[in-house]
């Protein structure tokens, strides 16, 4: 067997037992962290195949960030695991069915005329080639109207986020820090000018006897 | 070459024994090339924190830790010592898997990201096409450390902070990728070192002032943000409000002791020196000499990268502490919209006849 080969069977192994325990571990926060490392072993399949670029920024995309948030988001949740699963063996039919149907599909597709291995170019490229370029090149020419698109749709998404949640309220005390920064000294400070020695009342006892009193 | 030269060594002292080691050299080899990049790392870890005493305490008048050695030189490996021989206490009901995988994660991904670093022309572990991207998706791992230890050890103290680093971590990491983007589009490619040889080209690297061709100065307000997003994103002062002594103690590391505190303290040093040799390479021309009378070499790296620490030791003397909403505001209302400003204009910039970037 080849190097390779075993690699790619040691990261698919993982990448299928995290995926299983994303759905089986009884905690969501480590069945997040098992998502992340289903994530990361696909991004280091994909790495093999030398699309260095997706698996990076599958990384820097997912990982580094919508896990994150995700992460963030359901360690402040309180989730009753219990009650999330008190019909589970009703649903399990549905989601058996809908499982069965994904999988036919895929298998439809790589099993047919055009994805599958045979059909596909061959993968001899030249030294210098960087699919990194070949993806932008194609990005800003051919596919260039629905990858802008893809990111107005994103943009009304985002929009639409923040106006579900926007609640502005009147009687909310804030503090504006670019007014807080801009704040100069005259603003705060008035300097008086006095005469840096007061003139002491003239002394009339001995020193001695103003230590003791002290 | 190097590695020839070994071969040939170890073939010849060997003898019959060689085919024995055959199989695994490619393993050998690289495990040598990491140790020999490793090793001064974690030196320079461990030597930084008794930098960072003695220069603050110069900047306060005061002397620093002088005790241990001569000039207080033994005072890491004291300390290294007293922290390895402390005992590990595990809080109650923390999840005891992560709460040990916590401190892992914060310092695997500061020292796996020194693999695409280039430390002179042609030496780098792995000269990767796509280098920059692998920076920036290995840094933004960093978080998982921080947020794992946070809520493994089932305390508030520590959750807070944990969600306190990793909101403005996060943060940080857009406007560091946006001044990336900038560095990019002039250098016009991903390899790290390419981008370092891209900086020794031009006007005033011909006239032998190749200070003024490097990065910093074309995109000096991206210099800018991308070295102040680097304290942030390191969690340093004037942005370590994730340690916060004055409000939760010590942040996500609260509940830790002992080697896991320790770990947590050599990632954020290891984290100091990875930042300033990305700084020295995408905006400081990495290797380069800065003027042409003199040879290009690792020594100049290394001499960007000191003086990139010293500015972060001397940013904790010199500043008090962000408060939360001003750190916040200053990433995504000053710093994101400046990015987005500069990547037009340097897009314009680009396609004007001034185009320095040919």
């Amino acid at each position: 067997m080849e190097f390779k080969t075993f690699v790619f069977y040691v990261l698919a192994a993982m990448l299928l037992l995290a995926a299983l325990r994303v759905i089986t571990a009884k905690n969501p926060v480590h069945a997040v962290l098992f998502l992340v490392l289903a994530f990361f072993s696909a991004g280091s399949l994909w790495l093999l195949l030398q699309a260095e670029f997706l698996a990076l920024v599958l990384l820097m995309v997912y990982v580094g960030a919508v896990m994150v948030l995700f992460l963030f988001v359901v360690m402040m949740l309180d989730i009753d695991v219990a009650r999330l699963r008190h019909r589970f063996w009703s649903y399990l039919p549905l989601g058996a069915v809908i499982g069965l149907l994904i999988a036919v599909q895929m298998a439809l597709v790589l099993g047919g005329n055009y994805f599958s291995a045979d059909a596909l170019p061959g993968h001899a490229m030249p030294a210098d080639y960087s699919n990194t370029k070949e993806l932008a090149r194609l990005l800003i020419s051919e596919y260039y109207y629905p990858f802008e698109l893809a990111s107005v749709v994103l943009l009304v998404g985002i929009i639409a986020a923040v106006m579900l949640t926007l609640r502005a309220r009147k009687d909310t005390k804030y503090q504006q820090p670019h007014e807080q920064v801009a704040v100069k000294r005259e603003d705060r400070i008035r300097m008086v000018s006095m005469a840096s020695e007061k003139e002491q009342p003239s002394v009339t006892e001995t020193p001695a006897e103003k230590q003791g009193g002290q | 070459m190097m590695e020839a030269q070994l071969l040939q060594f170890l073939q010849s002292q060997l003898g019959t024994q060689w085919s024995l080691v055959e199989p695994v050299w490619p393993l050998l080899w690289s495990l040598m090339k990491i140790v020999a990049i490793l090793a001064p790392v974690v030196a320079a870890v461990a030597y930084l924190p008794y930098f960072e005493r003695k220069v603050i305490a110069y900047m306060h008048v005061r002397i620093g830790p002088n005790r241990v050695g001569p000039a207080g030189l033994l005072q890491p490996i004291a300390d290294a010592l007293k922290l390895v021989f402390k005992e590990i206490i595990v809080p109650t009901q923390a999840s005891k898997v992560l709460y040990v995988l916590g401190p892992i994660m914060a310092l695997a991904p500061a020292l796996i990201a020194w693999a695409v670093i280039p430390f002179d022309a042609g030496l780098v572990l792995a000269d990767i096409d796509a280098g920059v991207l692998y920076l920036l998706a290995v840094s933004s791992l960093g978080v998982y450390g921080i947020i794992i230890s946070g809520w493994a050890s089932n305390s508030k103290y520590a959750f807070m902070g944990a969600m306190r680093a990793t909101a403005q971590m996060i943060s940080y990491e857009v406007s560091m990728g946006m001044a990336l983007i900038v560095v990019l589009m002039i250098s016009n490619t991903l390899n790290l070192s390419e981008i370092v040889a891209g900086q020794g080209r031009g006007m005033f690297a011909e006239m032998g002032i190749g200070i003024l061709s490097w990065n910093w100065l074309p995109l000096l307000p991206m210099f800018f943000v991308y070295l102040v997003s680097g304290v942030a994103e390191t969690n340093r002062s004037p942005f370590d409000v994730v340690e916060g002594e004055s409000e939760i103690v010590a942040g996500h590391m609260v509940e830790y002791s002992g080697m896991a505190f320790a770990l947590f303290f050599l990632a954020e040093y290891a984290n100091m020196i990875l930042v300033s040799a990305a700084v020295s390479i995408l905006f400081l021309g990495g290797w380069l000499s800065p003027v042409g009378f003199l040879p290009d070499g690792i020594w100049w790296l290394i001499a960007k990268i000191s003086v990139l620490l010293f500015l972060f030791l001397w940013l904790r003397a010199t500043f008090p502490r962000y408060r939360y909403d001003q750190i916040m505001r200053l990433g995504w209302k000053v710093f994101l919209p400046l990015c987005f400003v500069w990547i037009i204009v340097v897009a314009i910039w680009m396609l004007t006849p001034f185009n320095i970037w040919q």
